[in-house]
């Protein structure tokens, strides 16, 4: 199949706008005032979003299988290899693009009202739009190497926004340690890159180009495909907060709303569902590693929901929420369906982008208040939060027509299909927990009776308009979102998957199953989820309690996430910590080398103590050696002569 | 005719005398005359070897080293003395400004 490739240097914009919006707001926007970064924070985004949209559009009118590319410079020259910064967009990175600009751009503009009370709001914007610079280097990328400069990029971005209110010790701590998690998966991506370079190298193609990489990946056949699509996994655990790599997410929550809507639900957690989309020509060949990557998923997915049904804080449940939907992501790539995982990605990030919105809407009114069980019977209060948040809601609980049902059925049928059936039941069980403590969380948060505290009851009000506006936006994006990809033969049927074939290739399911009854087993278990979740929080409140003193052990292990921050403290941080305060810092530090440094000055300075005693300064001294040496000059030519 | 042999060993004791007296004596006057002996030992050898060998060579060095060691004297004695304006002494082992 010819690729048609068209040059279209103003894709370029799209990552000049975010530029301009950085360098701004860094240099400048201290200087101008709060209006002057509420107006370009954002406005860069807009704008980018308007150049993606064109882009996207003229993309979508050539023919299948077409991309744009924009080449600007040479980036990398050694030897045979050269790598370029170019930009190419294709049906992948125009759909991503497309989720990175337009969610962005309504995020910021959340965030001019959100952040309305801060200091720092320059700081703030500086950090949001290079996180959107960064986001679409990652997306736009025509070759492994620039994604990866994205790929980091991101991560700094995130580190540097989850410690943003760093003058609390806690959240800086958090920080470094989404940073430091996230560095261990880099490694694995970055291990993958040199394996392809290498293997490649060795017959004679050096490149890491997509498109070069999808002509020539037979040529990585067998094992080495096996242990570069694991290693390239193993870097998006540590992006996309799967296990093992999976403990940053949670405690990245003590950073602004707006970010954990844009970074740790929307955009960046969903990089290594991108990545492993976009090298799918890679992983087809390693059926294996694409196993484990299906497996990660489903049990990903059904860990977190079972954390998120007992948290107590409304940002952490939908953090372990995103956990699990990123879970169901990769069971859908890992059973063959790429385009379902992308489908799923899309519709997450507008019901998810919303949750955490919505989730900072409510805290928002309650002057700060996170735990569920000081809210209640908002629902009055905050109208415009309530009715969005229960449609994203409706969404991620695949309640349909919402976008959710559409994609998380395309996920779980491509699950059973492709013959992982253990996975499709743990895929099922997680519908089920995901509707239980969704519900669970609205049902405490609007429903009820009101248990907020009596002297933030009063300044409870709906947002300012900057806020709710991308709620309301977002909402009939979750709405309508997943109609791209109606069920086939209805309508247009799946034109989303349609749209990415020509890039991630088709879904052929192994085997036959009816699509209509997979879909009614999903739809049973949500219904049952969301039952539950009616009866325990507003029919009968005691039950959970009761439950939870019944069940105190089940219940204590859940609360506390397994103990896993624990065991990883307990198995590798302590360790690591105490090998370095005791070998590497008293020991090869203090004692090896200082001890080098400090014992070379030593001996010279000890040497010269005795050494300089020879200089008495009397004259007469000097006389008697200058004489020895005379004598000694004398004594040799006389012992010549003598011989 | 007296033996070369005798006028080489005057010469070398009257050497090593005036090195020992510069080696040992604490006084700074003694211990330019000493070296005004080590001078003169070399000269007593310069002068015998010349008669020896029938060549002024010798004489003509002897004068010089007296012509440099005349200079030599004043100087040396020039600096003695602003040493013992300054210092009230002229004792060598008290002269160790420049030690350590």
């Amino acid at each position: 199949m010819a690729i048609v490739t068209v040059e279209f240097p103003a894709l370029a914009l799209i990552l000049l706008f975010p530029a301009l919006g950085v360098v701004f707001n860094m240099f400048a926007g201290p200087r101008m005032g709060r209006t002057a970064v509420n107006l370009v924070g954002p406005g860069v985004m807009f704008a980018a979003f308007g150049v993606a949209t064109w882009a996207f559009l003229t993309l979508y009118s050539m023919p299948a299988g077409g991309a744009l590319s924009a080449h600007l410079w040479r980036w990398i020259e050694a030897g045979k290899f050269h790598t370029d910064f170019a930009l190419r967009l294709d049906a992948l990175s125009g759909v991503m693009v497309m989720i990175v600009t337009g969610v962005g751009a309504l995020i910021h503009l959340y965030s001019v009202g959100y952040m309305a009370h801060d200091e720092d709001v320059a700081r703030f914007f500086t950090y949001m739009n290079l996180f959107a610079l960064s986001m679409l280097i990652l997306v736009l990328a025509n070759n492994l190497l620039l994604m990866f400069v994205g790929w980091e990029g991101v991560g700094l971005c995130s580190y540097l926004l989850i410690a943003f209110w760093y003058t609390n010790p806690q959240y800086a701590y958090n920080g470094r340690k989404a940073f430091v998690v996230n560095r261990i998966g880099d490694a694995g991506f970055l291990l993958a890159i040199f394996t392809i370079v290498a293997t490649l190298g060795a017959q004679g193609v050096w490149t890491l180009d997509f498109t070069a990489l999808r002509d020539n990946a037979p040529m990585l056949g067998g094992a080495a495909a096996t242990a570069i699509g694991i290693l390239l996994f193993i870097g998006a655990t540590g992006k996309s907060a799967q296990i093992p790599l999976y403990v940053w997410l949670p405690d990245a929550m003590v950073g602004p709303t707006p970010v954990s809507a844009l970074i740790h639900a929307a955009t960046m957690v969903t990089a290594g569902v991108y990545m492993i989309a976009r090298l799918n020509f890679l992983f087809v060949l390693a059926p294996n590693a694409l196993d484990l990557v299906a497996a990660i998923g489903a049990l990903t997915a059904l860990f977190a929901a079972t954390i998120a049904i007992v948290q107590p804080d409304i940002k952490k449940v939908l953090a372990y929420s995103t956990i699990s939907q990123l879970g169901y992501m990769f069971l859908g790539v890992g059973s063959g369906a790429f385009a379902s995982g992308i489908f799923h990605l899309m519709t997450h990030a507008f019901f998810k982008g919303l949750l955490f919105l919505c989730a900072g809407s409510v805290i928002h009114a309650l002057g700060g208040e996170q735990d569920m069980t000081k809210m209640g019977a908002l629902r009055s209060r905050l109208p415009i939060t309530f009715g969005t948040m229960f449609i994203a809601t409706l969404a991620i609980t695949a309640v349909p027509p919402f976008s959710g049902y559409f994609s998380k059925d395309l996920i779980l049928e491509a699950a059973y299909t492709s013959g992982h059936f253990w996975l499709w039941i743990l895929g099922v069980i997680t519908a089920g927990l995901t509707s239980f403590y969704m519900f669970r969380l609205i049902f405490m948060t609007f429903f009820g009776e009101s248990r907020v505290d009596p002297d933030k009851d009063h300044h409870i009000h709906e947002s300012p308009s900057s806020m709710t506006i991308p709620l309301i936006v977002l909402a009939i994006l979750a709405t309508v979102g997943g109609w791209v990809g109606l069920p086939d033969g209805l309508l247009w049927g799946n034109a989303f998957a349609r749209f990415l074939g020509p890039v991630v290739g088709t879904f052929r399911p192994a085997l036959e199953a009816s699509a209509a009854s997979l879909s009614m087993v999903a739809s049973i278990a949500s219904a049952v989820g969301i039952l539950l979740a009616y009866v325990f929080y507003l029919r009968l409140p005691g039950i959970p309690m009761l439950l939870a003193w019944r069940l105190k052990d089940v219940f204590n292990l859940l609360l506390n996430k397994y103990y896993i921050d624990e065991l990883y403290n307990f198995v590798v941080t302590r360790p690591l910590f105490w090998g370095s305060q005791n070998v590497l810092n008293r020991g090869i530090d203090t004692y090896a080398i200082d001890g080098a440094a400090n014992g070379a000055g030593l001996s010279v300075a000890t040497s010269g103590q005795i050494a300089r005693r020879a200089e008495t300064g009397n004259v007469q001294h000097y006389a008697f050696v200058y004489l020895l040496g005379a004598l000694g000059v004398v004594g040799y030519y006389l012992y010549l002569v003598a011989r | 005719m007296i033996p070369l042999t005798y006028m080489m060993s005057l010469s070398a004791i009257l050497f090593s005398i005036g090195v020992a007296g510069v080696i040992i004596r604490r006084n700074i006057l003694v211990m330019f005359m000493s070296i005004e002996l080590m001078l003169n030992a070399v000269n007593l050898a310069f002068i015998s070897l010349g008669s020896r060998l029938g060549s002024m060579d010798g004489q003509v060095i002897v004068f010089f080293v007296m012509t440099v060691a005349a200079a030599e004297a004043a100087v040396g004695l020039g600096i003695i003395l602003s040493i013992f304006r300054s210092r009230g002494t002229i004792h060598a082992d008290e002269m160790t400004l420049m030690r350590w």
